[in-house]
């Protein structure tokens, strides 16, 4: 589906869709209260994305590091060059464990390879820990935000899927309350699960060590209390060195939420006695993305998701418009350099303001970039839509006289233009806009009668 | 050819700039760090008690199963150790030692050194954890300085308890991990 189309089914929802815009903007806000409490944060964006630079300009060799340092520590390391590659690779790992049920926390990656249906098909049964994970898993919905997966809710629909799923009681709406009772049923999982899969933050090539995120803490409790760890690891998420983890874990919470670091940050260097750590490294599209030179810098991102909560068309659209893992700015510049043709509005889908590069924790030109790839797919697919009243607009700006004109009509157009032309269920337009009031003369005529003065 | 093979090769055969590695510069924080510290592990929901403090919350609790690692406090231990971290389900408070302290976010680095069972911190209801005021660091950069070349099978920053505001953007204390956070500044 197009973004416009999936766009107007979010917004037929007009309450939520306010809200979504006003919760996601305050987070903005947090966002930069946050970052301007420390006074050397550009430097640290310019630092970050210097870092990441010289990542993507040397990746093969911080891969070789990262893995003779990992295999050093005791950790399986395995190599998927794709989606289908990676999955397999999973499902051998919980087969020769002989494992049918696994937690998992937050993994963007392993969203992007759809790793639950392709496990759920072989009778796997996959169990999402993160909370807002788990409540759009209930659903069967992908999350609508990488930081906030459900954020698209409201509290009335968690609590009747709860009421649904875990026996809460009917109406009670307390998310203290509806949060224990996840906590409760999770715990069982937890204890119960022989394997746990996590994403990976960030892996330094230094010490082979990868580092994961969380708030709520579920990754770890997933992964301490299993007896395999598998880490699924996109190719660009290395750092070359273990201080870098200084810089990034300074940008990464302030960037994501306005909080100064997130409540669990977690280093994994060497399995404990009797357990097993899996590294899966995954390629699916990095490499090719890697060799555009346009367009490479999309994959220094490290998820924060600043740029959705930013985007004036994200926040108005909800993430689901994008139809894409990774949703808002930063989806639109890296899903069409996996299917083009597929993600073909995602570029469209934006107001070119730059707010999304201003916020970027590693600087990247998002909307440089989003620009970049509408040029790239009207060459490839033709133009889009505006065509016509694109040329109509350059006649009249090329001709002074049909200037003047058409500027003397409109001005008497709009005046006597009756409302319902203009408020009418038919004219999309209207609906959250208003017509301007018309200026009674030009600038020109007025100019004329003032030059003297 | 395997994928690893295929993978490094598709990188090595893109034309690339070599781009530098940039040196991080000696940031430093202004202002007392202890003070810096207490505030910031407030504002991560998280309580400053002082020994004193914590025995009088202690006292009005009724904890059946409290584990400590940290040597002083064992006398509020009420079990040893299990083998096993899935027999911690039912662990009430847990008591542990933290390395070091960052007075710009209130993380405090714990290793496998002071986590016998790496759940612990996790696992429990509660955490406490101790930690000398003459061990604060000004921020992410000097910790990482002071953790250095250390090595640890597993290491971690802890900065509050565990919280989620996945339902509506409320903050909720309490999702998977330790329900509270509170830190014995010694």
């Amino acid at each position: 589906m197009s973004h416009p189309k999936a766009a107007t089914e979010f917004l037929k929802d007009q309450a939520n869709s306010q809200w979504h815009d006003e919760t996601l903007w305050m987070i903005r806000d947090k966002r930069d209260a946050s970052s301007k409490s420390i006074p050397e944060w550009e430097e640290l964006r310019n630092l970050a994305s210097e870092i990441k630079d010289n990542v993507l300009s040397n990746l093969d060799k911080y891969l070789e590091q990262f893995e003779a340092q990992a295999l050093k520590n005791g950790i399986k390391v395995h190599w998927a060059k794709d989606a289908k590659e990676h999955n397999e690779i999973v499902l051998s790992i919980l087969q020769e464990k002989n494992c049918e049920a696994i937690v998992k926390s937050k993994s963007i990656l392993t969203e992007e390879c759809h790793l639950n249906p392709y496990l759920e098909k072989q009778g796997i049964e996959v169990v999402d820990t993160d909370l807002g994970e788990r409540i759009v898993q209930f659903l069967q919905q992908p999350p609508s935000h990488i930081v906030m997966p459900a954020i698209h809710l409201k509290k009335r629909d968690i609590s009747a899927l709860f009421h649904d799923k875990l026996q809460t009681e009917k109406g009670n709406e307390d998310p203290s309350y509806l949060t224990n009772a996840a906590r409760l049923h999770l715990r069982e999982k937890f204890l119960a699960s022989k394997v746990a899969i996590t994403g990976v933050n960030f892996g330094v090539a230094e010490t082979g060590e990868f580092v994961v995120c969380t708030n709520e803490g579920n990754a770890d409790m997933g992964v301490h209390l299993a007896d395999v760890h598998i880490a699924c690891m996109g190719i660009e998420k290395i750092i070359p060195r273990r201080k870098d983890l200084g810089v990034f874990l300074r940008l990464l919470a302030r960037s994501a939420t306005g909080q100064p670091i997130t409540n669990y940050s977690s280093h994994f260097r060497s399995p404990a006695t009797g357990k097993e750590i899996h590294l899966v490294l995954v390629d699916n599209g990095r490499t090719r993305q890697l060799a555009r030179e346009k367009f490479k810098n999309s994959l220094k991102c490290i998820r924060c998701g600043a740029c959705m909560n930013t985007c004036p068309i994200y926040r108005r659209s909800g993430g689901f418009s994008y139809g894409s893992t990774v949703p808002g700015p930063i989806g639109s510049i890296l899903s069409p350099g996996l299917d083009m043709k597929k993600y073909s509005t995602l570029p469209f889908a934006s107001t070119l303001c730059g707010s999304c590069s201003d916020v970027c924790p590693v600087k990247i030109n998002i909307h440089e970039q989003l620009y970049e790839w509408r040029q790239e797919i009207t060459k490839h697919h033709g133009t889009v839509g505006k065509g016509l009243s694109m040329k109509l607009a350059s006649g009249i700006f090329k001709s002074p006289l049909a200037y003047q004109f058409s500027g003397s009509l409109m001005r008497k157009v709009i005046k006597s233009l009756p409302e319902s032309v203009i408020y009418n269920p038919l004219n999309i337009w209207g609906k959250s806009r208003d017509l301007p009031k018309a200026p009674k003369e030009s600038f020109q005529d007025w100019y004329k009668r003032n030059r003297h003065e | 050819m395997s994928s690893r093979e295929e993978i490094l090769n598709s990188i090595r055969g893109i034309q690339k700039e070599n781009k530098f590695l940039p040196d991080i510069p000696n940031f430093q924080l202004e202002g007392d760090l202890v003070e810096l510290f207490k505030s910031a592990i407030e504002a991560n929901k998280g309580e400053i008690l002082s020994k004193k403090e914590f025995e009088n919350w202690i006292a009005s609790t009724n904890f059946q199963h409290v584990i400590s690692c940290s040597e002083p406090f064992h006398t509020y231990a009420t079990q040893e150790l299990p083998d096993d971290a899935h027999q911690l389900d039912h662990l009430e408070l847990a008591i542990l030692d933290a390395q070091f302290g960052v007075a710009e976010n209130g993380a405090m680095w714990l290793d496998d050194s002071q986590l016998p069972h790496r759940a612990l911190p996790f696992i429990t209801e509660h955490l406490v954890l101790i930690l000398s005021k003459e061990t604060l660091v000004s921020n992410m950069h000097q910790a990482y300085d002071r953790i250095g070349s250390d090595h640890s099978g597993f290491g971690l920053f802890i900065a509050g308890p565990s919280k989620t505001a996945d339902i509506e953007q409320s903050l909720v204390i309490g999702a998977h991990g330790a329900k509270s956070l509170r830190v014995i500044l010694v």
